[in-house]
């Protein structure tokens, strides 16, 4: 199978000398949820950045090696970085809605990207918040504020806004993060309904959350990828002593 | 030994900081009170709307109004798409380089120049040197490079103070990066970018040196029909009649300057009103 993703011997610095990823080498499948995990700071979030081109927002970095998107380059030349970042949707850490309404939040895009049938925007409004699992709770107040959300409303605002886009791949950088339980066993049940459409990579909130809800996993360390596998091969039977020492509570 | 305690240097501190947070408001009440004192009887709707007779001792103000409210709206044309346009340019696209900082440390001495100076900058280059002659153009740009300083800071300020998490958000959505300042970043900078425009041309509208060479008249028996007019103003207007009139009544004198202080309190009232306004709905 051709893979969705392909990173091909990545590297990546700040600027500042130190190397956030070194020589990273991955391929994600098609409608595979992909964990990327590792202890804070072993740049899962870099990585993640990069492969949507939110990384082009930094004033300086260095970035070395390929990162192919459905085979293409996704840093060659001519390469319309707004068609990307629509296509590869993001969801960060901290649930930030914009300044507006619920329904301003989850049609920005779309008219960012000059769609303004009211019909194709209703209709992707109520999708994509019925796919993060919000709209029973919001379908009658899409006019209110987005900040009169919960932080678990919030966040799941902030996933549907992304998916409102259709896109082919979901980025999740910790979408859990400051979630209560009940509100993670919501994101975390919409995930699998999720991978039948689309392919996503997630950076979990802690280790059971990625074993939970994983097909295969990469441990990184030190901008530095340990050891990749299926889900039961990482978090079962680790090859690799550190990934082992990590899985087992040892360290992080 | 400790002569107070703590408590009691604590009171003590207290009061001392608020007499003189005191002290600084009562020059600024006296002022208003007696201009208001003075003034109040002069105003009256004739005073308002008639243009001055008899050698300005008689009669009202009203061209002066008109030619301050013509200037503050051609200051605002002026300065307000250069100013946000600047900001703009400043806070989002500059780099950290040698033109920008020289962009910078210039808006820093634009900031600092004497009145008199822009005045007689506006004579040589729009009067003179553009050929505009002493006209409302000509007094308008003056007065609008004089508010310029403001209206770039306080704009680039409130640019820079939308949260950065907006527009990494907005990027992450394919938004260009000019759909990002259009739709995230200008919007909520709109308040304080409004309030930094009303208070430079509230500034720049109760100046006198600017407007002396470049569109002020002593007096006029009619008023401006286009931007190459001369034009009576309140402040000038105040300064021609408080020195050079002889036996001018103290009443009109008075008069003339309560409608300028109300002109210039408006504008900061509506400034706060606009901005409380603007930060009760959109709330993050
Ligand atoms: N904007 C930045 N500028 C400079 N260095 C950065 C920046 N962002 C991250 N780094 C550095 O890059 C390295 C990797 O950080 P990254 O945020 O990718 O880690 P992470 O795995 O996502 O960590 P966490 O689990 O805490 O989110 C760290 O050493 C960090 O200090
Ligand atoms: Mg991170």
């Amino acid at each position: 199978m051709v893979p969705k993703l392909s990173i091909q011997n990545v590297s990546f610095d700040y600027g500042d000398g130190a190397t956030a990823l070194r020589n990273i080498s991955l391929d994600i499948m098609p409608h595979e949820l992909f964990v990327l995990f590792g202890p804070s700071r072993s740049g899962k979030s870099t990585l993640l950045r990069l492969l949507n081109r939110l990384s082009d927002l930094l004033p300086v970095g260095q970035m070395h090696g390929r990162i192919l998107f459905d085979g293409q380059d996704i840093f060659a030349r001519g390469t319309d970085v707004f068609d990307l970042r629509r296509r590869i949707g993001m969801v960060f850490a901290t649930p930030t809605p914009l300044p507006g309404s619920i329904y301003e939040n989850l049609t920005y895009g779309l008219k960012m990207a000059g769609i303004k049938d009211r019909r194709v925007l209703d209709e992707r409004v109520a999708r994509s918040l019925q796919q993060a699992a919000l709209w029973e709770e919001v379908k009658d107040r899409l006019a209110d504020s987005a900040f009169a959300l919960s932080g678990g409303q919030k966040q799941r605002l902030c996933l549907a806004r992304s998916l409102a886009l259709e896109p082919e791949i979901v980025l999740l950088d910790n979408p859990t993060s400051g979630l209560d339980p009940i509100s993670t066993s919501i994101v975390e049940e919409s995930l699998y309904e999720l991978k039948q459409q689309y392919t996503i990579v997630m950076v979990p909130h802690s280790m059971q959350q990625a074993a939970r809800v994983a097909d295969r996993a990469a441990f990184m360390l030190d901008g530095e990828i340990v050891e990749v596998g299926a889900q039961k091969d990482l978090f079962v039977y680790p090859q690799d002593k550190r990934t082992e020492d990590y899985v087992s509570g040892r360290f992080g | 030994m400790r002569v107070l305690s703590r408590q009691q240097t604590q009171k003590v501190a207290t009061f001392l900081i608020t007499t003189v947070a005191t002290l600084v408001v009562i020059p600024v009440l006296l002022i208003i009170l007696m201009i208001f004192y003075n003034g109040m009887s002069a105003i009256s709707w004739e005073f308002l709307t008639q243009p001055p007779r008899n050698g300005m001792t008689e009669g009202g103000i009203m061209p002066a109004i008109l030619g301050t409210i013509l200037l503050t709206l051609g200051t605002a044309v002026a300065a307000i798409p250069l100013g946000i346009g600047a900001a703009i340019y400043l806070a989002e696209y500059a780099g950290d380089n040698a033109l920008t900082r020289t962009i910078r440390l210039a808006i820093v001495n634009l900031a600092g120049i004497p009145s008199i100076v822009y005045g007689l900058f506006g004579l040589g280059m729009f009067v003179l040197f553009f050929q505009f002659g002493t006209s409302i153009l000509a007094g308008s740009l003056t007065l609008g490079l004089m508010t310029l300083p403001i209206v770039i800071s306080t704009a680039e300020e409130a640019i820079l103070s939308v949260p950065q998490a907006f527009r990494t958000v907005s990027y992450s959505v394919g938004a260009t990066r000019w759909q990002t300042i259009r739709h995230q970043v200008l919007p909520n900078a709109m308040p304080g970018i409004i309030t930094g425009i009303i208070l430079g041309l509230s500034r720049a509208i109760g100046e006198t040196a600017p407007i002396l060479f470049t569109v002020a008249a002593f007096y006029l028996p009619n008023l401006p029909t286009s931007v190459f007019d001369q034009t009576m103003a309140l402040p000038y207007h105040l300064y021609v009649i408080s020195t050079q009139v002889p036996g001018m009544p103290l009443q009109v004198q008075y008069g003339t300057a309560l409608v300028l202080l109300l002109f210039t309190l408006s504008l900061t009232f509506v400034a706060t009103m606009i901005r409380s306004a603007m930060r009760r709905r959109r709330e993050w």
